[in-house]
């Protein structure tokens, strides 16, 4: 699973000739291009495959190309006619990614996934014999991500009705829809939303309703894609931090949220320090949690959950 | 590599690809240009021996498959030859709908190695005439990120070796180095886990690999065991974290536009004077307590008993954490939190009900 070597023509050198081969008359820079290498490499390379060859090495056994202007045909390939085999990481990578693939919820043509699969893991041969590695299908709750997907290729506007989980409110919104993500086994509709006039990711299983608008999906130009690649939340300075002081078995919270510090207090109780995306969601994980963890501050959070726990037991006293 | 012995290596499997018959060291020095030396000198002769077996072992790093046999009935010295049928890769023909699914496929890596790897597969299969369209899109984009664990977990539970690793679940204090024989990995709602025969517990398990905090070190020889016939790897890794099931209904009171994350889960709401009355399922009281009381004087619970009850010495124990002399209604007041609290319920993410209960 290491990277391939700088430096390493050889792969590259063994693969350039049955790509050409492949394709007779094609464009220097077309090949560059497609092969991930610059215009002045694959001339290095083309220069050193012409004096390679078969034994005897004179003017028939070696590789030989006929150029015209920028456009390259293989003439003769002294045997290396296909590529080499795919090794066992290339097999990984390909089959373990299309397995992946086939169980993302809302895929427009699931089974050509499964067919390129079955055909790439009988042409991977023992390479791909017995990967150790299953993919699971996709949570529940994903059934929308079709029609989502649907507005997002007819470029249409959606009507959404939303569960806002950090003010715990449903709302109602039009959004200009861009893509939809799947990350950490979640599906999201990335759009941008004209209520808040800026790009959000509306997480699958809390819209409530979606209704395709005639109207053209619309976001304004400059809008961003989320860089996703260190998960979809990311804690800003901005957010109010909270300090919870737990015990042993609410120490999920440390690897579930993105936790600042976590400081062993005494042998059962741990400090732990987060930013919360608004006090009245933090006021909801504590009173969840329960009585194994404590508000330590801010003060208004804890006199919050102090309150509400109060007058939430006292509506059983009147009943 | 130098240029030369790039040359060299090219030139060295064009010829062991063209001959039929296993060619010696010697055959081979004097014919590949590079590895011209005097066979009679010593120095000169080791020098080539050693130039000779880095080339080897360049080529089977590469996946060229060299192999080795007698030159003839008379001669015991080992040849080398390349097979053409274990070094090509066979005839792929894809459709359009097939290339653009492995185009996908090969840019859903979100770590370096993988991409490499799925980038050089890709194009072996563009050397072999397949057209990739790399900006095909299949509707959907799945971002996958594998954990540090992932390569060496895959690479052991292929050859059938056995690991040693350091694992850590929020719970513990420490870390405690664990010894398995990996069966396989698994993806399972967004996150990886590896199933296997846990060698200190004498059971199978499965464990998180983000919670592996060691380097994974295997131990002994490949084909140390055999995982049983038929393994699902992802039947056991569901089946540490139960089926959710919610075989009960209970009624609970919300005011008016109250409680939004509640409603949401309603079979029906009844609209009446005091607020809406709301049926909801759950599989047990403590768990669903657990959910309910996270909403506060928002919700209450009507029926039945068991979850009205437990949401109620819920509340108590948390009132009472706040202010130990404030316990009521009806309450001796003073006690400390129940062990009620450290029971893992259905309020919590299933992801983490499954680290709780099974993934140890």
């Amino acid at each position: 699973m290491t990277a391939p070597r700088v430096g390493d023509r050889l792969g590259r050198l063994l693969n350039l000739v049955p790509y050409l081969l492949a394709r007779p008359g094609i464009d220097v820079t077309e090949a560059a291009g497609d092969l991930g290498v610059s215009d002045r490499q694959l001339r290095e390379d083309l220069e050193l495959l012409w004096v390679c060859g078969l034994p005897g090495y004179g003017p028939g056994d070696l590789i030989d190309m006929a150029f015209d202007g920028d456009r390259v045909t293989i003439t003769y390939d002294a045997g290396i006619d296909r590529p080499l085999r795919l090794n066992q990481d290339e097999a990984l990578a390909l089959v373990v990614a299309l397995r992946m693939l086939a169980q993302v919820p809302g895929v427009h043509n699931p089974e050509a996934v499964e067919r390129a699969l079955a055909k790439i893991e009988s042409a991977a041969g023992d390479a791909a014999a017995g990967l150790p590695v299953a993919a699971s299908p996709a949570n529940s709750g994903m059934e929308r991500v079709g029609e989502l997907q649907g507005a997002v290729a007819r470029r249409h506007a959606i009507r959404l009705t939303y569960y806002t989980a950090t003010r715990d409110e449903t709302t109602e919104r039009v959004v200009d829809p861009m893509r939809v993500l799947v990350v950490g086994g979640r599906a999201y509709l990335e759009a941008w939303c004209r209520r808040a006039e800026a790009v959000r990711l509306f997480r699958v299983d809390r819209i409530d309703s979606a209704a395709e608008l005639d109207e053209p999906s619309n976001p304004p130009p400059d809008a961003q894609h989320t860089d996703v690649s260190d998960g979809v939340f990311t804690p800003s300075e901005e957010l109010p931090l909270i300090t919870l002081r737990i015990g042993r078995w609410s120490r999920w919270i440390t690897e579930y949220y993105p936790c600042e510090r976590v400081l062993e207090e005494t042998q059962d109780r741990w400090l732990v320090a987060l930013r919360a995306s608004d006090l009245i969601w933090a006021r909801r994980l504590v009173l969840g949690l329960g009585p194994d963890v404590e508000v330590v501050g801010p003060a208004e959070l804890r006199e919050a959950v102090r309150r509400e726990a109060r007058t939430a037991l006292d509506a059983y006293a009147e009943a | 590599m130098s240029r030369n012995r790039t040359e060299r290596l090219v030139n060295l499997v064009i010829c062991l690809l063209a001959t039929r018959r296993f060619l010696t060291a010697s055959q081979i020095a004097a014919t590949v240009p590079g590895y011209e030396h005097d066979a009679e000198d010593p120095r000169e002769h080791e020098a080539f021996q050693r130039k000779f077996e880095r080339d080897k072992a360049e080529l089977r790093d590469l996946g060229v498959p060299l192999e080795t046999g007698t030159v003839s009935a008379f001669d015991a010295e080992v040849g080398y030859r390349i097979a053409r049928g274990d070094y090509a890769l066979p005839d792929v023909h894809l459709e359009p709908d097939e290339t653009a699914a492995v185009g996908i496929a090969a840019r859903l890596w979100q770590h370096a190695g993988l991409a490499a790897a799925a980038t050089s597969g890709l194009l072996k299969l563009r050397a072999a005439g397949v057209d990739v369209d790399l900006h095909a899109t299949l509707g959907v984009e799945p971002v996958v990120t594998v954990d540090p664990a992932f390569g060496p977990l895959q690479t052991a539970a292929r050859e059938r070796r056995q690991v040693r690793f350091d694992y850590r679940t929020p719970e513990d204090d420490a870390a405690q180095s664990r010894r398995l024989q990996p069966w396989g990995v698994v993806s399972w709602r967004g996150r990886w886990y590896v199933v296997g025969h846990d060698l200190d517990r004498g059971a199978t398990r499965c464990f998180r690999l983000s919670r592996v905090v060691s380097e994974v070190r295997p131990v002994g020889e490949p084909g140390a065991f055999e995982p049983p016939a038929e393994t699902d790897l992802i039947r056991h890794v569901a089946h540490w974290s139960g089926p959710a099931e919610h075989p009960h209904r209970a009624t609970v009171l919300v005011p008016p536009g109250r409680a939004a994350g509640v409603r949401r889960f309603a079979e029906s709401v009844n609209p009446g004077p005091a607020g809406d009355e709301l049926v909801l399922s759950y599989s047990d009281p403590d768990g669903f307590a657990r959910w309910i009381v996270g909403y506060g004087a928002d919700v209450v619970v009507l029926a039945p008993d068991e979850a009205r009850k437990a949401t109620i010495a819920r509340l108590r124990d948390l009132v009472a954490s706040y202010d130990p002399a404030d316990a009521g209604p009806g309450h001796p007041g003073g006690e400390r939190p129940s062990d009620g609290a450290s029971r893992v319920g259905s309020g919590i993410p299933a992801d983490v009900l499954l680290s709780a209960e099974g993934v140890r």
